[in-house]
């Protein structure tokens, strides 16, 4: 084989390890914990959105697509704020912005809420120097500023009819779409490109949206999901949660996804039962959000595609 | 005809999309990190020639189209129908003038050319990228005039009209670029 070269230049690189090392002494200098955890598990995801690699064996075990789920087993074990700064991997992901093997940075702060951890997402970001200025942007507000629809309270019928114009298909073929999926197209396709340049916080999504987010009724709107994301010249960088806790509601959200993964003719997947007995034993009140770290060096250093700043891509 | 998944979408691949050939122009992985993935595509329509773009959810898939390239000779035309022949198999195949398009003004008869099937009928006709014809009409040229960047007309054997150097004759043969229309050099002869 020719292409034995790394495919990231070595100024590349030397940025990436002084950004991790940048990373490690942001969160020890506020006494937040490393977590090495395991990348093969032996629960898979049931999102029906995430696909996991599936490594062959009695039994086949499943790289984690975060570490989410260990995290949250060291917290109600431990409710110390943690963090994790490793390789996560997704099935199928491949793109400009996608490397189906990726580096995540999650973490968790008990007794904090979204809101508050928002505030320690831009001090991090500030500090690795990709600004120091943040906006944070109501989901509900910029997507209405765009599209002339409310997501929170459109009709299914017109969400669709708006997806299918979107993606410049017959509304034919958008009929069955679920509402949730609607709204990820209009907010990619449409509101995503609208958005200022810079760190840009996106918070208080659709109730359908939720995740693993707690849902919360909020005064003169009803139910939304207390998770934000964070965007970086219109670059998705991350995702946050004030976490969902209550063991019964995340066997329920696991059972819609599975019903989910079964209209979509998916392989099943077995919810993790070891998070489930973590969550019943008692997971603490508390926020996390996960940054995906290739794409923020991407940024600082105006690379375009992902395998710009990866030592090896694509083996 | 086997069909596509939007993971198998390169570039080049023919698809059908609302009953008509397609050509893959790129594709664009998009995805929340919460949610639905799609791709992004633009397809060049081979009927219309016009440029689409659709989005498509990650997975769904699209039946291929059933077009090829085929190097052949360009024989005649009887003013309705141009024909073409593959010189293998000295197999015909005759195409309308919408189907032949702008191809018929660089082509002389027995010259090269692509000619792209669907379903076995030509859907268009490609010109080689370089073609050599000599000019049967223009005004005198003026002679060692080679530096001032000048141009003018000049019609050429096959009907097509390019801007030439001032210094060029009737008689003379020039190179032309097929995609642009634009004159490249004097042909040596």
């Amino acid at each position: 084989m020719s292409d034995w070269r790394p495919t990231a230049s070595q100024d590349a690189l030397e940025a990436r390890a002084r950004l991790l090392a940048a990373i490690r002494a942001f969160f020890a200098a506020r006494g937040v914990l490393e977590l090495e955890v395991p990348l093969l598990g032996r629960a898979g995801v049931t999102d029906p959105h995430l696909d996991n690699l599936v490594v062959a064996g009695s039994p086949p075990r499943y790289l984690q697509t975060s570490p989410e789920y260990f995290l949250k087993r060291w917290l109600a074990a431990h409710p110390r704020a943690v963090y994790c700064l490793g390789k996560a991997f997704r099935a199928g992901e491949q793109g400009r912005l996608h490397h189906p093997e990726f580096t995540l940075l999650e973490w968790y702060r008990p007794g904090w809420d979204d809101d508050r951890l928002i505030g320690e997402v831009a001090e991090l970001l500030a500090e690795l120097g990709a600004g120091d200025a943040p906006r944070q942007l109501d989901h509900g507000a910029c997507f209405a500023a765009v599209t002339g629809v409310d997501p929170h309270r459109a009709a299914d019928a017109e969400l669709r009819e708006r997806a299918a114009a979107a993606a410049g298909q017959p509304a034919s073929r958008w009929a069955d779409q679920p509402r949730s999926i609607c709204l990820d197209l209009l907010f990619s396709l449409a509101v995503q490109p609208e958005l200022p340049a810079g760190v840009v916080f996106v918070t208080r999504y659709p109730a359908c949206q939720a995740a693993l987010a707690r849902i919360a009724d909020e005064p003169g709107r009803g139910a939304v999901a207390r998770r934000f994301e964070v965007f970086l010249d219109r670059i998705e960088l991350g995702n946050g949660y004030w976490e969902l806790t209550d063991a019964e509601e995340q066997r329920r959200r696991f059972a819609g996804d599975l019903a989910q993964r079964r209209a979509l003719g998916l392989p099943p997947r077995e919810p993790d039962a070891r998070l489930l007995a973590a969550l019943h034993a008692g997971l603490p009140p508390c926020a996390g959000v996960a940054l995906g770290v290739d794409r923020l060096l991407m940024v600082l250093l105006g690379a375009q595609h992902i395998r710009e700043v990866l030592a090896f891509a694509d083996e | 005809m086997a069909s596509y998944s939007t993971n198998e979408f390169r570039s080049g691949l023919k698809v059908m999309l609302d009953g008509d050939p397609c050509a893959i122009l790129e594709n664009e992985f998009v995805k929340p990190g919460k949610g639905q993935a799609f791709n992004r595509v633009r397809l060049r329509n081979l009927r219309s020639g016009r440029v689409w773009e659709r989005t498509f959810k990650s997975g769904d898939s699209l039946e291929g189209a059933d077009v090829v390239d085929v190097e052949m000779q360009y024989l005649y035309s009887d003013g309705e129908h141009w024909h073409f022949m593959q010189p293998e198999t000295f197999e015909q195949h005759q195409a309308d003038a919408a189907t032949v398009s702008d191809a018929t003004q660089w082509l002389r008869e027995q010259d090269h050319c692509v000619v792209t099937l669907y379903n076995g009928y030509p859907l268009a006709v490609t010109p080689p990228n370089h073609v050599e014809l000599e000019i049967v009409e223009t005004d005198p040229g003026i002679r060692g005039d080679t530096a001032t960047g000048g141009t003018k007309p000049a019609r050429l054997s096959t009907g097509a009209v390019v801007k030439v150097p001032l210094f060029l004759n009737i008689g003379d043969v020039v190179r032309v670029d097929t995609r642009t229309g634009e004159y490249l050099s004097r042909a040596r002869d």
